[in-house]
C-alpha cells in the first residue's frame, strides 16, 4: 500500500508565467480566512502585501543529480529551506511555493521525489498554473516556458477571464486542453477561485490516482461568470478568429501533447515494467509527467504509478472491487512523445 | 555495504541508560553544545536553554525566530537565524547581537575560529569578521552550504554546488576552488589540516587531499551524510549514513583511498548522528528511531545510552569527554557522566 501522507506538511507548487497573476492568488490565500497558516516560499521579496513571518526567500538555484540522469534536476535551494522549516513543523500547516514566471516547475516536484529527507516531511500536493486568459494562446506560440507550465499543471488558474471574449476564452482553453486535457480548469477573475480548488488537492497522492479522464467538462464555477458576461463581446472577435471556433475547440499542438492509453485486458507485469522502465529511461526528458492505473494478469490490486521525467514511483494501491472493471490506464503528457513506439510498447504488454 | 543480521542486535549490551538525568529543557533543540560550565540546547526557536552543573535550567531568548545554526569554541555559542541575525551567547548567559543581514536572509551557516574569528552566510555570500577588523565578504555561485575555517591558518572553506571554494579572508590572493560535480554541504578539515571532506545531497562524502587536491571519492553509503565527527586521534572520521558508523581511516597519507572504513554497531535503523569523545576513541551515535550507543572504535563494544523513543536531535561532548548530552525531538533532554 502506498504509504500515508496525512502526517506530511502538503506543498503547493505556484507556477505561470510573468503577470499571469500568481501574486494575486497568494495574496488572497494568504488574506482568506480560513484559519491556516502558510509558509510561502517566494522569489520577489516584497510583492506580497499580507505581513507574514513564514515567508522565505529563495532564489531557484536548480542543480543536477549525480547520479547519470541529466534531467535529473532538483531545487537545491529548496531542500535546504524545507529542512530548515520543518524543524518548526506546528507553526504552519502548507507550504506554498512561488517560482519566477520563466521556470520550469520539474526540478520543484522531482526534489519531493529525490530527497529522503524532503519526502519525509512534507509532500507534494499539486502544482497550480495561473494563466492569463487575454495573453496565454500568444505566449504559447513564443514562450516554451508558459508551454511547460500548463503541461505540467495539475490545477489551471485561467484567470483575467473578464478580460477576454467568449470566443477568445473558448480559444485559449482549447489552446490548454490541446496540450493538457488532465489538469482541472477553473476559470477566475482577479484570481477569484475557492481556494479548495487549488489548495490539498492531492494530485501527487498514488492513493488519489482515480480520476484519469479528460476534464473537458469544467468545475462549476464557470457557469456564474458566463451569466454576467456583457453581450457585446462577441462582437469584437471575428477578426482574430477563424472559421471553425463553433463549440468545444480541439487543437493539436505540434509540440507538447498528451497521449492516453489504455486496455481492457490485463497487462503483463513482467512485461509492463521493464517496458515502463526502459519507456523513461530513453524518453524521460521528454515526458512531463506520466500516471497509471493498472490491472495485471494474476494480481487481485490495483497498481498505482506517477512519474515526473524520469522518475517514478508505484505501488499496489488496493484490492479490486466487485464489479469494478479491470481497466488499465495511462497517461503521458510530454513533446514530441514518440506516440506509435509507445502505443506499440503498451500492446505488447497486454497479456494475450 | 554489508548486510549485517538483525538477530546479533537482539543481544543484550552493557546499559548505562539508568544513569542518564533527565533534564527539563522542554523544548525541541537542533544541537547541544558545552559553554563554560553550561550544557547549551540550542532551540528550534528563540531560546537556549543553559543547564549548569546542578543539573538547573535557564533559558535565554537569543532569537526572534527560528535559529538555523550554532557553533561554539567553549567560550561562546553563535548562533544564525532565519530573523538574519548572527548572535552570540557567551559564559556569563549574555546575549549580543553580531550582525544583522541587511535583506534579512536567513543566516544558514556559521564557523569560529580558535582565534576568535567568526564566520556566517546567507545566501550565496559568506562574511568574515576577524576580531578587530572590518567584515569581509566573499560570493560563491550558489548558496553556501557549509563553512568551516582549516585548523591551521585563517583559511575558510566554504561549500557550494559544484565543489568547495577556500577562502583567506586576510590575503589579497585568489580564492582557491576545489571543483566537484554537486551540491556541497557539510564541510569539515581534518584535524592534521591535511584533508578537506564534504557532506553531499547525494549519499556520498567527497574528500580532497590538500597538498594536491587530489580527489577521494567515498561512496556506497545507503543515505545523505548528516552527521560527521573526527574521533580524538584524528585519524578517523566517523559518519551518519549507513546502519553501520562508519569511520574513514584518515592516518596514512592517502586518508581513505584504497582502504576499507570500519563499520561499527550495526542496528536495523540508520545511523543518524555521531560524536566522537574529544578525549578517547569512543563515540557516541544516535540511530533512526531514537537508539543512542557508546562504541568503541577499537573493538566496536557497544554500551546503551538511551533505548528507541524519539528521534535524536542533538548529541554532544564536554570538551573533557567526561559528560554525553542529547535531546530528542518531542523536547526531552538528558545527560549523563560517562
Amino acid at each position: 500500500m502506498p504509504e500515508p501522507t496525512s502526517q506530511k506538511i502538503p506543498v503547493t507548487v505556484l507556477t505561470g508565467y510573468l503577470g499571469a497573476g500568481k501574486t494575486t492568488l497568494l495574496n488572497r490565500i494568504l488574506s482568506e480566512n480560513h484559519g491556516k497558516k502558510y509558509a510561502v516560499i517566494v522569489n520577489e521579496f516584497g510583492e506580497i502585501g499580507i505581513d507574514n513571518d513564514l515567508i522565505i526567500g529563495a532564489d531557484e538555484e536548480i542543480f543536477e543529480m549525480n547520479n547519470g540522469c541529466v534531467c535529473c534536476t532538483v531545487r537545491g535551494d529548496l531542500v535546504r529551506i524545507l529542512e530548515g522549516l520543518m524543524r518548526r513543523k506546528g507553526r504552519f500547516d502548507a507550504i506554498i511555493v512561488e517560482t519566477t514566471g520563466l521556470a520550469d516547475p520539474a526540478p520543484v516536484a522531482q526534489t519531493f521525489f529525490v530527497d529522503e529527507d524532503v519526502q519525509k516531511n512534507a509532500r507534494l500536493d499539486a502544482v497550480v498554473t495561473v494563466a492569463d486568459a487575454k495573453w496565454l494562446s500568444d505566449r504559447l506560440k513564443d514562450a516554451p516556458e508558459a508551454k511547460n507550465q500548463i503541461a505540467f499543471a495539475d490545477v489551471i488558474v485561467l484567470n483575467k477571464t473578464d478580460l477576454v471574449s467568449k470566443p477568445e476564452l473558448t480559444e485559449v482553453e482549447g489552446r490548454i486542453r490541446a496540450i493538457n486535457p488532465y489538469a482541472k480548469l477553473h476559470r477566475a477573475e482577479r484570481c477569484q477561485v475557492a481556494l479548495s480548488d487549488v489548495l490539498e488537492r492531492g494530485a501527487f497522492d498514488l492513493n488519489r490516482i482515480l480520476e484519469i479522464e479528460p476534464e473537458f467538462l469544467e468545475a462549476g464555477d464557470d457557469h456564474d461568470h458566463h451569466d454576467h458576461d456583457h453581450g457585446h463581446h462577441h462582437d469584437h472577435d471575428h477578426d482574430h478568429h477563424h472559421d471553425h471556433d463553433h463549440g468545444l475547440k480541439h487543437y493539436h499542438d505540434e509540440y507538447m501533447q498528451s497521449l492516453s492509453l489504455r486496455s481492457s485486458k490485463p497487462l503483463d507485469a513482467a512485461k509492463f515494467m521493464p517496458w515502463l522502465q526502459d519507456l523513461i529511461a530513453t524518453e524521460g526528458q521528454k515526458i512531463l509527467r506520466s500516471k497509471g492505473i493498472l490491472a495485471f494478469s494474476g494480481d487481485d490490486d490495483r497498481y498505482v504509478f506517477q512519474g515526473v521525467h524520469m522518475m517514478l514511483e508505484g505501488d499496489h494501491q488496493r484490492k479490486w472491487k466487485d464489479g469494478e472493471p479491470r481497466e488499465s490506464r495511462l497517461v503521458f503528457i510530454g513533446h514530441e512523445l514518440p506516440e506509435q513506439t509507445i502505443r506499440d510498447g503498451f500492446e505488447n504488454c497486454i497479456t494475450s | 555495504m554489508i548486510r549485517f543480521d538483525r538477530e546479533k542486535n537482539a543481544k543484550s549490551i552493557p546499559s548505562v541508560a539508568g544513569r542518564v538525568r533527565p533534564l527539563a529543557v522542554d523544548m525541541p533543540v537542533i544541537a547541544v553544545h558545552f559553554v563554560g560550565d553550561h550544557a547549551a540546547f540550542v532551540g528550534v526557536e528563540e531560546n537556549v536553554a543553559l543547564v549548569n552543573e546542578a543539573d538547573e535550567v535557564s533559558k535565554v531568548a537569543v532569537q526572534s525566530g527560528g535559529i538555523l545554526c550554532a557553533v561554539s569554541d567553549g567560550e561562546r555559542l553563535v548562533m544564525g537565524g532565519d530573523d538574519g541575525k548572527l548572535v552570540a551567547l557567551d559564559k556569563k548567559g549574555e546575549v549580543t547581537l553580531l550582525a544583522t543581514d541587511p535583506k534579512r536572509r536567513w543566516i544558514d551557516n556559521v564557523a569560529l575560529h580558535s582565534d576568535g574569528a567568526v564566520a556566517w552566510s546567507a545566501g550565496k555570500t559568506a562574511f568574515f569578521r576577524s576580531r578587530n577588523a572590518e567584515d569581509k565578504s566573499f560570493d560563491v555561485p550558489s548558496t553556501v552550504g557549509g563553512l568551516a575555517f582549516a585548523p591551521k591558518g585563517l583559511r575558510l572553506a566554504i561549500a557550494h554546488y559544484n565543489g568547495v571554494t577556500l577562502w583567506f579572508p586576510n590575503m589579497a590572493a585568489d580564492a582557491e576552488f576545489l571543483e566537484w560535480a554537486g551540491s556541497h554541504l557539510d564541510v569539515v578539515f581534518s584535524p592534521d589540516n591535511k584533508f578537506l571532506v564534504t557532506a553531499m545531497h547525494e549519499p556520498a562524502l567527497h574528500g580532497w587531499r590538500l597538498a594536491d587536491n587530489r580527489h577521494m571519492r567515498m561512496v556506497g553509503l545507503p543515505g545523505r551524510v548528516r552527521s560527521m565527527s573526527w574521533s580524538a586521534s584524528g585519524k578517523g572520521l566517523a559518519t551518519s549514513g549507513a546502519d553501520t558508523i562508519i569511520v574513514w581511516p584518515f592516518a596514512s597519507k592517502d586518508g581513505p583511498m584504497g582502504k576499507e572504513p570500519a563499520m561499527l554497531a550495526p542496528l536495523p535503523t540508520k545511523v543518524a548522528r555521531v560524536a566522537c569523545n574529544p578525549k578517547q576513541d569512543i563515540l557516541a551515535a544516535a540511530y533512526d528511531g531514537g537508539t543512542i550507543l557508546l562504541v568503541r572504535l577499537s573493538d566496536g563494544a557497544e554500551i546503551l545510552v538511551k533505548s528507541a523513543t524519539a528521534e535524536v536531535s542533538a548529541l554532544a561532548w564536554n570538551a573533557s569527554g567526561t559528560q554525553l548530552a542529547f535531546a530528542t525531538e518531542d523536547g526531552a533532554a538528558g545527560m549523563v557522566k560517562i
